[in-house]
């Protein structure tokens, strides 16, 4: 188990979400934290479904979909090695609105929310520095997304091309 | 006086910038559905214009009108010239319909062009969204041609969904050659998708980039190029190393009619390629 403990440590550590938190907030993160496998096709979230965790993506390929009646999955975006999936485990009513869909073999740290959120209540130093990179990824998606939402190459809008 | 036919006989011919040139359209190929490529070629071999990487023609569709449209072809294949079209107004719709063998008028090349021969010894960053590689496609070509001249060429292409590609073969092989590394994104797909999917500018997280040394070429909507110079200048890049191609309804081509009047600068001119730091500010004035 310690081994285990020791390698999330390590793993979280190599990462730039979790870049410049103490040694000692991540050995508390580890505590929370499992490996996870999944092989292409296998859902890491699921839409609907209690949101209880989040995923450190370690290597391979993960889209973010939503099913729609009339053109069936559509990604909204695709992540991968050292992205982040996951934060409606932050919010109530904690339930996931998106799927996270393993395009490849993937590996991951998944990490408990309600594990998380405990050990957050109890120190507010450490769900001020969780909440603050989350904001950050939540931050960058919301950009991304207004961006998509402006739709701006319908209609082949662009530079002296039509 | 002369007429046009006078000039279109004579052994040299006095090109005015106002007169339009008769082509031929020897070749149609259907880009994606609504976008053709046309290759054109002169009535008359003297007739062909020169141009450079960036710049545009006007292209006449007798009876309909005239439309700016940047060259998409190879410069390296002198005699024959190359634009990509969407149907989308009534001249486009109209060149859209043309038939190989028929006639247009060509006036240019006119305005700026990518500025090549300086950002020699540098990495190049092209970041295309959708119609944008269009123009882009000319400085590729030579980019390719001349990849011992250059550092790092890298390509970055956003455009709506997978079948939205433009160029989709030669981008497959140019990214199987080696000979520029390509990385694709769409604004949405389905799981027969297997590349990215999000905003251009997410492509830029997966690259190093060496700031001194780095140079980027942009073309696309205006939303896009402006998020996308933002992403570079925050990556370190100089705004006078970035350069962007910019679009306004062009008329005479000629810096008479203001139709394209930006600021202090008429794109059809000074443009359509500027480095990034001449217009900046104009890019914060909504009025414009």
């Amino acid at each position: 188990m310690m081994v285990n403990i020791k390698s999330i440590h390590n793993l979280l550590a190599e990462n730039d979400f979790f870049k410049g938190m103490s040694s000692e907030y991540l050995k508390t993160l580890a505590g929370c934290g499992k490996l996870a496998h999944f092989k292409g096709g296998d859902f890491l979230i699921r839409e609907g479904d209690c949101a209880n965790a989040f995923y450190l993506i370690r290597s391979g390929k993960v889209a973010i979909e939503c099913h729609t009646p009339a053109s069936g999955e559509v990604s909204i975006a695709r992540i991968g090695a050292g992205d982040i999936t996951g934060y409606s485990w932050l919010f109530p009513p904690y339930r996931n609105n998106f799927d996270s869909l393993a395009l490849s073999d993937v590996s991951a740290v998944v990490l408990n929310g309600k594990c998380l959120r405990s050990k957050a209540e109890q120190d507010h130093e450490l769900g001020y520095q969780l909440m603050k990179r989350f904001a950050q990824v939540m931050h960058d998606r919301l950009e991304a997304t207004r961006h998509q939402m402006l739709d701006v190459y319908a209609n082949g809008r662009t530079s002296n091309a039509g | 006086m002369q007429t046009a036919e006078h000039l279109m006989q004579a052994d040299t011919v006095p090109v005015s910038p106002m007169l339009p040139l008769p082509y031929r359209v020897s070749d149609i190929s259907e880009e994606i559905p609504g976008c053709q490529t046309l290759r054109l070629i002169p009535e008359f071999e003297k007739h062909y214009q020169k141009w450079t990487p960036g710049q545009f023609f006007m292209l006449y569709v007798f009876g309909h009108g005239e439309v700016p449209i940047s060259v998409s072809g190879n410069p390296e294949k002198p005699g024959e010239l190359t634009f990509s079209i969407m149907s989308l107004g009534s001249v486009t719709q109209a060149i859209c319909r043309l038939k190989p063998g028929d006639a247009i008028g060509l006036r240019g090349p006119f305005g700026s062009a990518w500025p090549l021969d300086k950002l020699k010894g540098q990495n190049i960053i092209l970041m295309a969204g959708g119609l944008g590689l269009a123009p882009l496609r000319p400085a590729l070509y030579h980019l390719m041609s001349n990849s011992q001249a250059y550092g790092n060429i890298q390509l970055l292409y956003g455009t709506r969904q997978p079948d939205s590609i433009i160029f989709a073969d030669e981008l497959a092989s140019w990214s199987a050659n080696r000979a520029i590394e390509v990385r694709t994104t769409v604004d949405n797909a389905g799981r027969d998708w297997s590349g990215n999917v999000g905003v251009i500018t997410d492509l830029l997280k997966d690259i190093s980039l060496n700031d001194t040394n780095t140079s980027a070429l942009i073309c696309g909507p205006e939303v896009m190029m402006r998020f996308s110079a933002y992403a570079l200048l925050d990556r370190g890049l100089a705004m006078e190393n970035i350069f962007i191609s910019m679009e306004r309804n062009m008329k005479c081509a000629v810096r008479m009619c203001g139709r394209c009047q930006y600021g202090r600068y008429f794109i059809c001119h000074d443009g359509p390629v500027f480095s990034f730091d001449r217009v900046r500010e104009l890019f914060r004035i909504r009025e414009l």
